[in-house]
């Protein structure tokens, strides 16, 4: 049974994640009072992008050839190692915080790399900008992480979701703060509204698309379905590590099953909470977004202090 | 804040209800057949890439029109993107003056295969009002192949949509016969 | 007791070595090549016996020492090679040994411009005074080899003496280095004084008779003392001139192993001889440590010159091994000695990192700088066509440094992080908020640090040639490949094995005296590492291998499902205009959105310069040069202030000699009435 968990867990994160894009981009639509897309349309996309050709430019080398498996397969591990809809994994290697922190770090190196290796205009300005974030970013959300270690007595994810559940009335505010500085380095690391707009068309404007701007074809549906395995694991690890209930320790069918609607209806939240901001707030000027990370950084040290 | 909200979902739905047998007007095919391969690729997304080389910006602004909430594009898969290299379809308008030849030709070149080309307005097909003059070359069809055409000055944004789609619908295969 | 003979026959033969390479290499100095192959071979062999000699002391518990006394105190030698010795040791030779392969083909671009054998002298007698301090057993015989091993890099900083900035950095290194030998040579006469002897046992089985007062003078002058040979911030303004001067082989051993010496005597003489320490010691060195990490960053962000850059890394580097070392001490302070433990082995196995990834870094530098001859990052470029190998390994270098997963730095910072966040668990209130500003500050220098080495290594190797002489770049020598690739596969093989090594290193710290007699914090097998409270667990290999069969799964599945698909090479998207290098982002324009948010610590400056069409109308521009820096505020507001006072005061004094005889014999007799006046009472 475990073995089929394990199998279900590495291969749900890329099989579920378009899905979620799709679900975001339609209400965005709604709330425009567009009709917008399907909510399987990345995986018409993606299909669509499998099977074209690709244009590599003479000045590119192996980073370029070579990131979008690289990164692609970093967000497979990162996937299949945080607790997405059952806790029973505990004892898993890999679940450290800080591993999974830095596993992103890695993706978002090379990303960066491929985006000044072909030495265009537009790839070297993104790849700084997104530096510029990720490097203050890394605060923020080691230090959200760090004040639900504490609480926990655990850096493993698994222990943290399961210990959350168990935990008194009082932990509430440094929860709740730790939360709101997770929700910060989301947005940020997952170019979101108000870092950084998925689907701006101004390259002035861009951060995370600039550095894609030149792959085309398996490569580049390889760099999308990554950002989106990207996104899918950060709303879970909001939904599954602040707020675990509904995650079930036992390996019945049954209970799986439950658990796995119940993860799911957390995640469709958390997913409707980023459309819904998107919508209604704009893009800040990126020299006010420092300031933002740095709140976020501020508020996880105050919920650390309210904890030890 | 959460006035706005409430705007936005008590807004009534303005996007147009459009069925294929609306359209009256034919399509223009001037390509090479279309091979079998390539017939179902793009029914299901379709990413457009819009080049201007040197329009009076009339046809950019109903190719604009396209993704407002009354005629949404992109609830039929199709949504415009930044760079070439991203792109399925090369809209080009516009009667290719001399500065953007080049240009047109790199985009061209960046696109990668299979793609398609289609003149958007009388400008892109023929050089339209700016045919003849020393500055223009007179229409895309004498830089890059053409697939095809949308004729107009400028086409209405539910023509564009209407030839949009019967362009998906040759590479529909499955639904041709239903029709 | 065979054992004993052999291991210090090796030292001694390691020494001897070295010492006949120098002699040699000055004795042939008139042939270039002979007195490069002389003096690089006698330190590869030197290094090699260095190794064994250490691995033999460390893993075969073999402590030895070895005494030579004699009336002329310049002529006594005490060596006592413990563990922690020995550790050090196998660091300076493991180092020497890859950068001597090295220079076996890096040396040749010093002929016929300057004298080899002087290279091969000096160099090798560095590496004796450098193996000699980590081991030396009596004060003043460590003050000798102290000064040896100091001026010996002196001369070698200076090597190329053509350039007239080598030579400014050269004083500027001599003067700060003698500046913190002063208060080293003040601290260890307090030490002597208080227990009556110069060896490091005996003062440490007396070291109760130094009241608590004057233990923290020696303290705080030992840690200025020796805070100005490891680069901690505001000391460290030599060693960004100092280290970009020097060959770039002798950069990577100053910058990976010299200025841990500072490190290795700070632990030898705080927490192997020193009795518990008041809590307030810890907590200094975390924050000093914490202020080097972040500001030696922030630094590197703002520089172009390739070696200055990586100076910068260094300062920061030194900061993260003291906030471990720092961690220790204040959990022995509160007798928490697993933590204590725990701390000092981060610290030591982040040393043992540092060296290597960044004496393999200054070897990809030095390579990189002999071939394109500038050291302005802002005209390479697109390298990795050139010189792909060097590329290979300078990118291993920049994933080890910037601490990521697989390669060594990362276990380093992750046990680091382990030991910060025990403390802000454990701890009370007063010290707990160090820990939290260490932790803060490590996280916010991990993250500067990975987009300092992206900016790095997309200068030099990505993008497109930006000036011409690059596009003359051949890829180097074969001695210069096995000096950087296995140094690179070292990053990788210690990533790897990194429980392992972390059990010997708890034998180091183990065998320190006061933390013999504790409990481990953490048990690590060959596969995985555990916190014995089961706060964290951590396992490399597993890494390593899941990121490798992923990735090629993933490879070979995609390969496979769009094996139809054609790839066609084309030009870069520039929007339909012409592509130029100009075009490419810059390593002052990668960084400059950075250093505007971090302007209230960096204060950076611009000055333009405008040349007019007109000089008289001045309306028409004819050319703008525009120079973007840093403000160098240690200058300003540290050295300069002191400088004046100084010159102030001796101004003041200056009167007193004032050349008239009349006066000197007045004072010779004053001085008299003074002397038998006192000789009276």
């Amino acid at each position: 049974m475990s073995s089929i968990i394990l199998t279900i867990q590495l291969i749900i994160t890329p099989v579920v994640s378009p899905l979620f894009i799709g679900i975001v981009r339609k209400i965005k639509a709604r709330l425009q009072n567009r009709e917008g897309s399907s909510i399987f349309q990345p995986y018409k996309d993606l299909s669509k992008l499998f099977k074209k050709d690709e244009v590599v430019s003479k000045d590119a080398s192996w980073i370029f050839k070579f990131s979008p498996y690289v990164i692609f397969s970093i967000s497979l591990i990162i996937g299949a190692s945080i607790p997405i809809f059952t806790n029973i994994f505990v004892n898993n290697l890999l679940s450290d915080l800080l591993v999974v922190i830095y596993l992103i770090t890695l993706g978002t190196f090379f990303l960066v790399l491929s985006g000044i290796d072909i030495g265009g205009p537009f790839g070297g300005l993104g790849s700084s900008r997104e530096m510029t974030l990720a490097s203050l970013t890394e605060g923020g959300l080691l230090f959200s992480f760090m004040s639900l270690a504490f609480l926990s007595h655990s850096t493993n994810l698994f222990n943290i979701s399961k210990n959350i559940y168990s935990q008194s009335i009082f932990s509430f505010t440094p929860i709740v703060l730790a939360f709101l500085a997770f929700i910060i380095a989301m947005l940020s690391e997952t170019s979101r509204f108000p870092f950084d707009n998925p689907s701006t068309h101004l390259e002035l404007t861009m951060i995370h698309e600039a550095m894609i701007l030149e792959y085309s074809g398996k490569r580049l549906a390889l760099m999308e379905w990554a950002s989106a395995n990207k996104f899918f694991i950060f709303l879970s690890l909001g939904a599954n590590l602040f707020f675990p209930w509904g995650m079930y320790f036992s390996l019945g069918v049954a209970s799986l099953l439950i658990s796995f609607l119940l993860c799911f209806l957390k995640i469709l939240t958390l997913a409707a909470f980023v459309a819904i901001l998107e919508s209604s707030i704009a893009k800040f000027r990126f020299f006010r977004l420092p300031d933002l990370l740095f709140t976020s950084f501020i508020l996880s040290v105050i919920a650390i202090s309210l904890i030890v | 804040m959460f006035k706005f909200l409430k705007k936005l979902i008590l807004t009534q739905k303005t996007v147009i209800d459009f069925q294929k047998s609306e359209c009256d007007e034919e399509i223009l095919e001037v390509g090479k057949k279309i091979k079998e391969k390539i017939r179902k690729m793009f029914s299901g997304s379709l990413a457009i890439r819009a080049v201007d080389t040197g329009s009076s910006n009339a046809c950019e602004q109903e190719l604009t029109a396209l993704s407002n909430c009354y005629y949404d594009v992109e609830r039929f898969g199709i949504h415009f993107v930044a760079s070439p290299r991203h792109a399925d379809m090369l809209m080009v308008t516009g009667p290719v003056s001399r500065n953007m030849k080049e240009a047109l030709i790199k985009t061209y070149e960046a696109t990668p295969d299979p793609k398609i080309v289609v003149a958007v307005g009388n400008d892109a097909i023929d050089g339209g009002i700016f045919k003849g003059s020393y500055a223009v070359l007179d229409g895309v069809h004498n830089v890059i192949p053409v697939d095809f055409q949308i004729p107009g000055d400028p086409p209405s944004p539910k023509k564009i949509l209407c030839h949009l789609l019967q362009i998906l619908e040759i590479y529909d295969f499955k639904n041709k016969n239903l029709k | 007791m065979i054992d004993l003979l052999t291991t210090t026959n090796i030292f001694l033969f390691m020494l001897a070595s070295w010492l006949v390479g120098a002699l040699g290499s000055l004795i042939f100095c008139k042939n270039d090549s002979l007195a490069k192959k002389w003096g690089s071979s006698f330190a590869i062999l030197g290094s090699i016996a260095g190794i064994i000699c250490s691995y033999l002391v460390l893993v075969q518990n073999s402590v030895f020492s070895f005494y030579i006394y004699s009336s002329f105190p310049l002529l006594s030698f005490s060596f006592f090679i413990d563990k922690l010795s020995a550790f050090f040791i196998f660091i300076i030779s493991l180092i020497a040994l890859f950068s001597s392969i090295y220079s076996f083909g890096y040396v040749k671009h010093f002929y016929k411009k300057y004298n080899i054998g002087y290279l091969g002298f000096f160099y090798n007698i560095f590496l004796a005074g450098m193996v000699m301090v980590a081991s030396a057993h009596n004060l003043l015989f460590f003050l000798i080899v102290w000064e040896i091993m100091s001026l010996s890099s002196y001369f070698l900083v200076i090597f190329e003496n053509k350039e007239k900035e080598n030579i400014k950095a050269g004083s500027l290194y001599f003067i700060m280095t003698h500046i913190g030998t002063a208060f080293i040579i003040v601290s260890f006469l307090l030490l002597y004084k208080g227990t009556g002897s110069m060896d490091f046992s005996i003062i440490k089985n007396n070291i109760g008779m130094i009241s608590p007062f004057i233990r923290n003078i020696i303290f705080i002058l030992s840690i200025i003392g020796f805070g100005t040979k490891a680069g901690i911030i505001p000391l460290h303004i030599w060693l960004p001139s100092a280290h970009p001067a020097a060959p770039s082989h002798v950069s990577s051993l100053m910058s990976g192993v010299m200025i841990k010496t500072g490190i290795y005597m700070i632990i030898r003489i705080f927490i192997g001889i020193m009795p518990i320490p008041p809590v307030w010691w810890g907590v200094v060195i975390i924050i000093l440590g914490s202020i080097s990490s972040l500001f030696g960053v922030l630094y590197a962000l703002t520089e172009h010159d390739i070696k200055k850059l990586l100076a910068y890394h260094s300062i920061e580097n030194i900061g993260i091994i003291l906030i471990g070392l720092g961690s220790s001490m204040v959990f022995w302070s509160l007798n928490i000695m697993p933590l204590a433990i725990l701390g000092l082995i981060a610290s030591l196995f982040h040393t043992l990192n540092h060296a290597v990834f960044k004496s393999l870094l200054f070897l990809g530098a030095g390579s990189v700088v002999s071939e394109t001859g500038t050291r302005n990052m802002e005209e390479y470029g697109g390298l990795i066509k050139y010189m792909p190998q060097t590329a290979l390994f300078f990118l291993v270098g920049s994933m080890a440094i910037s601490a990521l997963p697989p390669f060594n730095g990362f276990f380093s910072e992750w046990m680091t992080f382990q030991s910060l966040f025990a403390g802000i668990g454990a701890l009370s209130v007063s010290a707990r908020w160090a820990f939290v500003f260490g932790a803060g500050s490590l996280v916010f220098t991990g993250g500067l640090a990975v987009m300092c080495f992206v900016k790095v290594f997309g200068s030099i190797f990505l993008a497109r040639p930006r000036s011409e002489k690059i596009k003359e770049a051949k890829e180097s020598s074969l001695s210069l490949h096995i000096g950087m690739g296995c140094l690179a596969f070292l990053t990788l093989f210690i990533g790897f094995f990194a429980s392992k090594i972390s059990n010997i290193i708890s034998g180091v710290v183990k065998n320190l005296g006061s933390f013999s007699f504790s409990e481990m914090p953490f048990s690590a097998s060959n596969f995985s590492i555990r916190m014995s409270d089961g706060f964290s667990s951590l396992s490399m290999p597993l890494i390593l291998i899941s990121l490798v069969l992923v990735f090629l799964v993933s490879y070979i599945i995609f390969s496979i499902i769009t094996r139809n698909n054609k790839v066609k090479t084309g030009t870069t998207w520039d929007c339909g205009t012409t592509l130029t290098s100009r075009m490419e982002i810059t390593a002052t324009g990668f960084s400059r959105s950075i250093i505007s948010i971090f302007s209230g610590i960096l204060k950076p400056t611009k000055q333009i310069d405008v040349k007019y069409q007109d000089e008289n109308i001045k309306y028409f521009q004819k050319s703008k040069t525009v120079e973007l820096g840093v403000r160098n505020i240690y200058q300003i507001y540290f050295y300069r202030p002191i400088k004046i006072f100084f010159i102030r005061i001796s101004d003041k004094v200056k009167k007193v000699q004032g050349g008239n005889i009349n006066a000197y014999i007045l004072y010779i007799f004053l001085m008299l009435l003074l002397v038998l006046f006192i000789s009276i009472m």
